[in-house]
């Protein structure tokens, strides 16, 4: 019997497969992630146990779960959350704001382009961080420097994204709008808008994805609240348990907001691919 | 409507590059590439213009010039007795690759041409009219990633057609198409023209398409472009250059000029 490979395994996913099994692999985008967790979350515990290591120094899973309960329970956890959240949203809101329409007029005019991109290309590579101390000094304390700093980490990514995809549109669709008289609030709109969308859409994905980044860092600074104020806080109590607590949450908000600007370019069929 | 007037054109592109890559480079610096070589044509109203030149000659560029695209070094081109100041809805062009705008459905883009037409009713029905004549009944809310290329240039058509265009100029509508759809446009565009007699020209390096089509065919040189032979073909439709002699005269002449021959 010489049958090819791929008729066993066939068989091995045909009915014959026990139900648990076959559930298994029907299910394997789900089944398989959860396995690799299971796995790490099992060898986190047994280390945890058995190196010999003071659990204040390397907390076991279901301690940090127990301390994420605790967190949950007087509210601690969702505060912090909600801060760090707010922060992000309002400086990346801001970034979007100024760096979208800059980088429209980067792209398309070349007198903008001359003009800025220079200070642009100058700035960028400077870390957010550096402008810690600048931060501080010019907005006390508080939110404002923590947005600040966001908006710097979101800006810079963002205007570069836009201006390439503002600068790379066909130049036939301009051609079919100086054929079909547009006017500029309608090139704007019928033609700039849609055809960087996509491109921004990824761009925005990214730079949300940096903004989430230092946020952690900004609110190390002068404010008391914030997934990043937890873990700096829980570290002065020798609190590693909550530091664990305060990255974990950081991963899954992390997710969320990934999956969330993921969605965005599902809203509408011609976000989906790029021009 | 449509009258075309070309008077003495010329156009020149000054090559940019400044360096040549290596010796083997055929490119001169800096060089002024003349591209039309004083053109002078003139087309009558409701005319199909067929324009035909070995690939590169600056076909595409004239009709460039014609829509406003592009401005001649000298001469001028009028249409109407009005000159040419740029590009316009009075004379919409039909790109070589798709110039539909992928992020609208078939409908939109139509209706980019009568946006002008304020009241929505009546809108509705030009944009219908137009999408029913180039045969694509159902696809108004497809976008154009989801129609095949043929579709894709009959919605275009769709498009020009609808702003209701003195002149209609398609730059090798005919290109990346297979065969069948080839030859159901080029028919389309023949009933279309019979039915609705726009100055309509037409750039294509297909000599059929040429013969079959045009109520005039002008043949370019190649660079800089002169032209060689403009010539009217009052042959009724249906043609066929293979039962009719004299076409298939014209056919061999075509080939001659064009420097190969047909058979093998």
């Amino acid at each position: 019997m010489n049958r090819p490979l791929a008729h066993y395994c066939h068989l091995m996913i045909s009915e014959r497969m026990p139900k648990l099994m076959r559930w298994c692999y029907d299910n394997r985008r789900t089944v398989l992630p959860f396995i690799t967790l299971a796995v790490m979350l099992l060898i986190w515990e047994l280390t945890a146990r058995y190196s010999g290591w003071s659990p204040h120094v390397f907390p076991s899973p279901s301690k940090v779960v127990y301390s994420m309960g605790e967190l949950i329970a007087n509210g601690a956890l969702l505060r912090h959350s909600i801060a760090s959240l707010f922060r992000v949203t309002v400086g990346f809101y801001l970034a979007v704001i100024f760096a979208i329409p800059l980088g429209i007029f980067l792209g398309r005019m070349e007198i903008f382009n001359l003009m800025l991109n220079p200070l642009i290309q100058f700035l960028r590579p400077i870390s957010p961080l550096a402008w810690i101390p600048l931060a501080v000094l010019w907005f006390g304390i508080g939110d404002k420097p923590a947005v600040f700093l966001i908006f710097l980490s979101c800006f810079f990514p963002l205007v570069v994204a836009t201006a390439i995809a503002a600068h790379t549109i066909n130049p036939i669709f301009f051609q079919v709008a100086a054929n079909f008289k547009f006017n500029h609030w309608e090139k704007v709109t019928k033609i700039i808008l849609p055809a960087i969308m996509p491109n921004v859409l990824t761009a925005l994905r990214l730079t949300m994805g940096i903004g989430w980044l230092v946020v952690v860092a900004a609110e190390m600074l002068a404010v008391r609240s914030g997934l990043g104020y937890l873990i700096l806080d829980s570290r002065n109590a020798l609190r590693m348990d909550y530091v664990m607590v305060g990255m974990m949450m950081i991963g899954l908000l992390g997710i969320v907001l990934d999956e969330l600007m993921r969605r965005l370019a599902r809203l509408h069929p011609s976000l989906q691919r790029p021009y | 409507m449509g009258h075309i007037l070309i008077q003495d054109l010329c156009k020149s592109y000054k090559n940019r590059r400044l360096e040549r890559r290596g010796p083997r480079d055929l490119y001169h610096p800096n060089e002024t590439m003349h591209v039309l070589d004083h053109i002078s044509l003139e087309f009558l109203e409701g005319e199909m213009v067929c324009l035909l030149g070995p690939s590169g000659c600056g076909k595409s560029t004239l009709l460039r010039v014609i829509a406003g695209f592009d401005t001649p070094a000298s001469g001028e081109v009028t249409i109407d007795g009005e000159k040419v100041r740029g590009p316009s809805p009075h004379h919409i062009f039909v790109f070589q690759h798709s110039g539909l705008l992928p992020w609208m459905t078939v409908w939109q883009n139509v209706e980019l041409g009568v946006r002008n037409v304020g009241d929505v009713q009546a809108r509705g029905e030009i944009i219908q009219e137009n999408i029913d004549m180039v045969d694509l009944t159902g696809f108004e809310q497809h976008y154009p990633y989801q129609l095949s290329g043929g579709m894709q240039r009959r919605a275009e058509l769709a498009r020009a057609l609808a702003a209701n265009p003195d002149v209609l100029i398609m730059d090798e509508p005919f290109n990346g198409l297979d065969f069948l759809s080839h030859m159901k446009i080029r028919e389309e565009i023949v009933n279309m023209h019979e039915l609705l007699r726009k100055t309509t020209l037409v750039v294509t390096h297909d000599i059929d398409d040429a013969l079959l089509m045009g109520d005039r065919v002008v043949v370019m040189s190649g660079r800089p472009a002169q032209v060689t032979l403009n010539r009217q073909l009052d042959f009724p439709h249906p043609r066929d250059p293979k039962k009719n002699t004299v076409l298939g005269d014209v056919r061999d002449e075509l080939f001659l000029m064009l420097g190969v021959s047909y058979a093998i």
